[in-house]
């Protein structure tokens, strides 16, 4: 699967991050129907968290209603160098991650 | 097809499915309570030309400190096959109460932003969006 993260860095502490997330995904409603007249099964990403200094900072959880191809933006207040991990899971069990590299500077 | 039927029908010769009530939505999360109308904003274009991919964004006026944060943002349509949308959690760490993601809306409806602070209380801010071209979301 592939996947785009964007993050805010390098950053001053004390200021915000911003985060951007682009995952490839059909997200497939379940509503659909394919050429032969059989529903398409439902598939979407229905939970994605991001971990970063060693705790969960964001969490979100999906249904058909969000659009292929997911975009997230979110902020997170830096707080230490270091990885920013987003995972995610599809009603498949197809797992993904993705990280970028934080850089904090001083205040 | 749902999409195809609609364009064929001339206008009004069909009711438009009826919108769900805000209240049954909100009220599983908020446990019954009203969610007061103030601090949440929803951006959203006004009109969307393709309701497969819309851009909306939900900023909630909070100062994400230790005592005083959004926990839970959830995003909500009444009129989609599947009112709930998207969940978001939040919290101290996030600096800031915004969130942006692109939704799929299934025709002109209004978008609600269900936001509950870290003192438990319950904020909703609307958005009106008129979609010219439904996600077709319906199995009908």
């Amino acid at each position: 699967m592939l996947a785009r993260i964007q993050v805010t860095s390098p950053v001053r502490r004390g200021q915000a991050m911003e985060v951007r997330l682009l995952l490839q995904h059909p997200m497939e409603t379940g509503f659909r129907y394919d050429f032969s007249g059989s529903s398409i099964a439902k598939n979407v990403i229905h939970s994605i968290s991001a971990e970063y200094g060693g705790r969960v900072v964001f969490r979100a959880r999906m249904g058909s209603g969000v659009a292929a191809n997911p975009l997230l933006h979110f902020w997170v207040r830096p707080v230490q160098s270091g990885d920013i991990r987003v995972s995610w899971e599809d009603d498949q069990g197809v797992q993904g991650q993705v990280s970028a590299r934080v850089e904090v500077l001083p205040a | 097809m749902a999409c195809v039927g609609w364009a064929a029908v001339p206008a009004r010769a069909q009711a438009p499915p009826a919108n769900l009530d805000w209240a049954q939505l909100y009220g599983p999360f908020t446990g019954g309570a009203t969610p007061t109308p103030e601090r949440v904003r929803v951006v959203t274009p006004r009109l969307a030309d393709n309701g497969l991919s819309v851009p909306l964004a939900v900023r909630v006026e909070s100062p994400m400190t230790e005592g005083d944060h959004v926990r839970r943002v959830v995003l909500l349509s009444n009129r989609n096959p599947r009112p709930m949308i998207a969940e978001f959690e939040l919290g101290p760490w996030s600096a800031k109460a915004d969130v942006a993601t692109r939704v799929r809306l299934n025709g002109s409806q209004e978008v609600m932003a269900l936001v509950q602070t870290s003192d438990g209380r319950w904020w909703r801010g609307t958005a009106e969006v008129e979609v010219t071209e439904s996600a077709c979301m319906d199995a009908s």
